[in-house]
């Protein structure tokens, strides 16, 4: 396979999910490369817009579904607001999977901390459908969502749903609650006090802004979490996916090869220093 | 360091009134003849017809900041430091297209991976820092990852290297000092040391060999080695920069502190010319072509320089916001992360940087001030 050649895939299905947010169900046209194609959660694809460009989306579908691919997306940018029109039927570059996924396998038989913030959802909420949907492999999971604003908050009955799951806590913060907010007002690292877990067996995820993720990573090592099993998603600028075009390097790692998901440990020295 | 200039035993001579012979029997071979020129007010690698195409008693005037050419009457083709380019064009070239993409009637799109002329090219007078050069984007390209470059694996493959041992290092230059020069050890297929009156070759291939055992040469004196000998080992005794020693990736990862790098900051003008010219930069940038009517569409591989804003944009911001964020950036890549990333200095004492800066900023002196010694 031409890595750097993307191939045509079709949109299934959109869903808005807020404004500017939505969801993209593809499919290969190749329905032999559509049966082939296998990923891990926390892997990415580029996604390329005929004549504009391409970008890097994590994927949030399960791997066991194979029939289609599902990104969701902020329209942010030239390439994400153009694919913010497309249409089922339209079509579209895909290549990938890339990067290395979440280490879904090291979570069994411990109690796993799931953090988010703000819009970095996207990257771990197909590791938590992995989580949930495999429920009895795990200890407690702990789900915890940090945004901005209430209003920010995307997938309210997916988050209450969750809640109801035995040995499963879910906690959210806001800065700035709304009416009728039944969460926290403050930040996601307030609401470590009431996470379950036991920090010998313990293993987190984290995905969001950098700043949050440093803090919430250095409050968990110091809960007790060995920094080899606080995983962080990073992003950077990723133009090829494959790590030769340069783009994404921080100190001597490429995030697009080496990560995006990387354990405190290794990427903790990197992240600290301001512009890298 | 004391640099190792000693050649292998088993020279060949050839006589200087039949170096054309090397030019007819590497065509002859089926291979594009590449050289050093002077053209455009520099010495630099083009297609050369015959010998008198090379830079015969030309000397290069390199120092920080500036770059001048002087004739002499010197019979010698290769009495100059090095040229204004690396070989970097030949095998990652500057700007080519990757694929194209069509949109048809019915929506449908069909991607095209673009063709890759990848011809049989040989190329003389290659200097030792610049094969080190090669080296490490050979690493890059084809060692990096599951995805190795294919059109770089290509072009590589049709490379044929004629290696020069270096007798006139310029000003800029600092090759003893990371040990990858001025004689040339690896990764060529044949190396020429340059006499008055003729040259002394090396084979290092079987592709290198088979040219030499076409050649009308005879056996090396040991006075003639002893005299290119004595010539390599002052090229590297007039050498005055280096970097500093000890363990210079841990004392750079040490000082990342964006303090340590507003003075550098300050003269730098993030224009991009150290990183055109270095034979191990690598990065670039994906750009899109489209046709005015939408019909086709095309991806083109551009170089890029870790000195723009673009380069780290992230979300719309760049990552690292400021000049002194990206002059370390690039230097500690080249001096420490590339030894993480690929098992070596990402230096190898070109000095082409220091040469083709406009503000003559040198890499020995930044990171020997970053690093905390003198010069």
């Amino acid at each position: 396979m031409n890595a750097g050649l993307p191939r045509e895939a079709e949109v299934v299905s959109r869903r808005e999910e807020s404004p500017g947010l939505f969801t993209l169900h593809l499919r290969l046209t190749d329905s032999a490369a559509q049966a082939a194609y296998r990923f891990r959660p926390g892997q990415f694809n580029m996604l390329y817009l005929y004549g504009v460009g391409e970008v890097p989306i994590s994927l949030v579908t399960d791997p066991r579904e194979t029939r289609h691919i599902g990104h969701t997306i902020r329209a942010v940018g030239r390439v994400t607001r153009g694919l913010a029109r497309l249409q089922p039927g339209d079509r579209l570059g895909l290549r990938g999977p890339f990067g290395n996924g979440w280490p879904l396998g090291d979570c069994e038989q411990r109690d796993v901390i799931v953090v988010t913030g703000g819009l970095g959802c996207a990257p771990v909420t197909g590791a938590i459908h992995y989580l949930m949907r495999r429920r009895e492999r795990f200890g407690h999971v702990n789900i915890v969502q940090g945004v901005k604003h209430a209003d920010d908050l995307l997938w309210r009955e997916q988050y209450e749903f969750w809640d109801r799951m035995p040995d499963t806590t879910v906690l959210i913060a806001a800065d700035e609650a709304g009416p009728l907010w039944p969460w926290h007002v403050g930040r996601v690292t307030d609401l470590f006090d009431h996470l379950h877990f036991d920090p010998r067996h313990a293993i987190a995820l984290c995905c969001g802004p950098e700043g949050m993720m440093i803090a919430v990573a250095r409050q968990l090592r110091d809960r007790g979490i060995d920094p080899d099993r606080i995983w962080l998603s990073i992003e950077r600028n990723m133009q090829c996916g494959i790590g030769l075009c340069g783009h994404c390097q921080i100190g001597s790692k490429f995030v697009c090869r080496d990560g995006p998901v990387f354990s405190w440990r290794e990427i903790a020295p990197l992240l600290q220093v301001r512009g890298r | 360091m004391q640099a190792d200039c000693t050649l292998v035993a088993g020279a060949r001579f050839l006589a200087a009134a039949d170096r054309q012979r090397l030019i007819d029997v590497l065509r002859e071979a089926g291979y594009a003849v590449h050289g050093p020129r002077v053209q455009d007010g520099v010495i630099r690698y083009a297609p050369v017809a015959t010998i008198e195409d090379l830079p015969r008693g030309w000397r290069d005037i390199q120092t920080p900041g500036r770059y001048g050419l002087r004739q002499t009457d010197d019979a010698r083709l290769f009495a100059w430091a090095a040229p204004a380019e690396s070989l970097k064009p030949l095998v990652f070239p500057g700007r080519e297209v990757r694929f194209t993409a069509q949109r048809d009637a019915s929506g449908r799109l069909h991607f095209q991976p673009a063709e890759v002329p990848a011809p049989r090219q040989a190329v003389l007078g290659v200097r030792a820092c610049d094969l080190a050069g090669l080296f490490l984007q050979d690493r890059h390209f084809l060692q990096g990852g599951a995805h190795p470059d294919e059109a770089y694996r290509r072009r590589r493959r049709n490379l044929f290297l004629v290696a020069v041992h270096c007798t006139h290092p310029a000003d800029t230059c600092f090759c003893a000092a990371t040990d990858d020069g001025p004689v040339a050890r690896y990764g060529f297929d044949l190396a020429i040391s340059e006499l008055e009156e003729g040259w002394l070759l090396e084979a290092r291939s079987h592709a290198g060999q088979t040219i030499l055992d076409r050649l009308p040469t005879r056996t090396a004196r040991d006075e003639e080695r002893q005299e290119a000998e004595a010539a390599f080992s002052q090229a590297a005794a007039a050498q005055r920069r280096r970097l500093p020693g000890g363990d210079l990736p841990a004392r750079l990862r040490e000082r990342l502190n964006p303090d340590a790098w507003q003075a550098v900051a300050r003269r730098c003008l993030a224009c991009g010319n150290c990183t055109a010219v270095c034979p191990s930069c690598f990065c670039h940038a994906h750009v899109e072509e489209s046709a005015l009517n939408g019909s086709a569409t095309r991806r083109l591989r551009q170089w890029d320089s870790c000195f723009t804003a673009g380069h780290s944009l992230l979300h719309g911001r760049p990552v690292r916001e400021d000049t002194a964020s990206r002059y370390r950036q690039w230097l500690t890549h080249k001096l420490s992360g590339w030894l993480e990333q690929y098992g070596r200095s990402g230096c190898s004492g070109f000095g082409r940087c220091i040469t083709w800066c406009p503000e003559g900023i040198d890499i020995t002196a930044e990171a020997a001030a970053i690093a905390g010694e003198e010069a």
